[in-house]
């Protein structure tokens, strides 16, 4: 598909400030019509207050926004017809069935009977909800309130939607069909807007890729731009016990070729632009009586390229990733 | 027309999800079955007086059943982020809050018929003006439901708003002439019964029924429909403030 290079969304110098707290710090990007646009950071960052921002939710204290073309900083409701909302938390009615949601949903923006129906049914398809489309959302599992929340966000075949962490606390299986779904709008021309803390997500779904953390945008960029500097790098992890803090630079001594970092506790990262050769390495350390119980291949990924930028170390982001649960990175 | 589908469509969720439900009905049914029978074996008085009574329970099921229901179900919606949902949706808000609480109105009046029916059977209601009956009803279920929707949006749990409602309703029992005339009410407190809504209302209601009020029925009416502005216009601005920050 042709794609036009004219802006979906443009938000500039966009401010939020929750009493003592900045929430969102001066952020400005653009996304292009058609775009899958991630916005990656860790739990608070600001990708929830944005996307209230630009979805009317939240109002802004400083800032412009522009959706579809359409100014709506001060009236937020001139572009609320454009969008859709996927929000982080399913919101669905629970007293209402799978099918009578959907149905609700459609009608909020202005689909007659005889469409909403039909599309409802379509989602309930398309999700693998239509054997629960007559059950009560309160009694659907959380994997299916996420997939029937998500289905309620594309009811009116919204041009540009926002998905606020699509693939939170689910399983494995549904993750994936959601990341698959998310990759069939784009392919069908949506504008995605899509937070997530999944790295791996952001990496296999997103064109491009901002990065927040404590509500400051610290680097935008295309994802191939951005995996740029990794690409290429062979990356050793190995696993030691009875290490001393300077081993990475004892090592970094006796093999001048590589560069080596502790990355964790009893943890040390080789790094090279050729092939770690694992032999010299093992021995070397056991000559220091430092035993090693894994040597592991890592092939460098985006979230490399986050904790460079970011500072963030890649143990918060597991920790993370812990606490979120389900099957955002499967 | 797609703002009606809209509309039409929140209100009709509403009542399906909420207002026709077995405990509400049976709510509607036994409520000013009980008051009535309260009053009668309280006073002692009785089939003669029903018509006595009768604005007093038909206000009391209005104010009662839209206070309660509103007050709870926007905060639960609320609570529950559904109501997000509704904001999200292009259309405005002064739409949205009408479409939330046309079902509270709804079930107000239709509350309100249910001691009619009741009436009905026990006296005789020829004498009833029903052309103040009918629009007092709605501007009651109206201005009742404003207030539910106002004391919604001043909190954000549920038991709140049932604390905060009983503060207003069961007050207005006793000072808005519901079953007792604001005259007999001593001086000082008789200010307190004129800036209560429903005082206005029971007065057509009174007018209407036995023929004693004690203002003109058009000064009820303007009185009571600026109350409803006032208390629509200050919930909207509470949203705006409160649930969009």
């Amino acid at each position: 598909m042709k794609r036009d290079n004219s802006p979906a969304l443009e938000v500039a110098h966009l401010t939020k400030r929750y009493g003592e707290v900045l929430a969102v710090d001066d952020i400005s990007f653009r996304v292009n019509k058609g775009e899958l646009f991630g916005f990656l950071g860790p739990n608070g960052a600001g990708k929830t207050t944005t996307i209230n921002m630009l979805t009317g939710l939240a109002r802004l204290d400083t800032g412009t926004i522009r959706i579809g073309g359409i100014e709506c900083t001060h009236n937020p409701k001139a572009a609320q017809h454009l969008i859709g909302v996927v929000p982080d938390e399913s919101n669905l009615y629970p007293e209402l069935t799978g099918f009578q949601n959907l149905c609700f949903c459609a009608a909020l923006y202005g689909m007659r009977k005889n469409e909403r129906q039909n599309r409802a049914r379509d989602l309930l398809n398309t999700f693998g909800l239509a054997d629960a489309s007559n059950r009560k959302f309160d009694g659907y599992s959380r994997g299916m309130k996420r997939k029937l929340t998500f289905a309620a966000g594309i009811i009116h075949q919204p041009p540009i939607l926002f998905l606020d962490e699509p693939t939170t606390g689910i399983d494995v299986a549904s993750a994936r069909q959601v990341r698959q779904i998310i990759a069939d709008l784009h392919r069908k021309g949506t504008t995605i807007f899509l937070t997530t803390h999944y790295i791996e997500e952001a990496e296999r779904l997103c064109e491009r890729i901002a990065f927040i953390v404590n509500g400051r945008i610290v680097r935008s960029d295309r994802t191939t731009d951005l995996l740029q500097p990794v690409r290429g790098k062979h990356v050793l992890l190995l696993s030691v016990s009875g290490a001393g803090e300077n081993m990475a630079d004892e090592m970094a001594s006796g093999f001048p070729q590589y560069q080596f970092q502790s990355s964790a506790p009893n943890q040390v990262r080789v790094e090279s632009t050729e092939t770690v050769n694992v032999g010299p390495l093992v021995r070397f350390l056991e000559e220091r009586k430092i035993q090693v119980t894994e040597a592991r291949r890592h092939i460098p990924s985006l979230e490399d390229v986050f904790v460079q930028i970011t500072g963030i170390g890649s143990d918060f982001m597991q920790k993370e990733k812990e606490k979120a649960g389900g099957g955002g990175n499967q | 027309m797609k703002r009606w589908i809209a509309f039409w469509n929140i209100l009709t969720k509403d009542m399906r999800a909420y207002y026709l439900k077995p405990p509400n009905i049976s709510w509607g049914i036994i409520f000013p079955l009980a008051w009535t029978g309260m009053f009668f074996i309280r006073t002692g008085s009785g089939l003669e007086s029903v018509l006595a009574l009768l604005p007093g329970v038909m206000t009391i099921s209005i104010l009662f059943g839209t206070t309660s229901m509103l007050s709870v179900t926007i905060t639960f919606e609320r609570r529950s982020r559904s109501f997000d949902r509704l904001l999200l949706a292009p259309i405005s808000l002064e739409l949205l809050m009408l479409a939330k609480t046309s079902g509270a109105i709804l079930f107000g009046i239709v509350n309100a018929f249910v001691p009619i029916i009741i009436a009905a059977f026990l006296a005789d209601l020829s004498g009833i003006v029903w052309s103040l009956v009918v629009p007092a009803i709605l501007l009651i279920g109206v201005v009742s439901t404003f207030l539910g929707l106002f004391i919604a949006v001043s909190v954000s749990e549920v038991f709140e708003a049932q604390t905060f409602s009983n503060f207003f309703r069961f007050p207005m029992i006793f000072l808005c002439g519901l079953f007792f005339p604001i005259m007999s009410l001593p001086i000082f407190i008789r200010p307190l019964s004129y800036i209560l809504p429903v005082t206005y209302g029971v007065d057509i209601l009174h007018g209407a029924v036995n023929g004693e009020h004690i203002m003109s029925f058009s000064l009820d009416f303007i009185i009571l429909g600026a109350f409803c502005i006032v208390l629509f216009l200050l919930s909207l601005r509470n949203i705006n403030r409160k649930w969009i920050v």
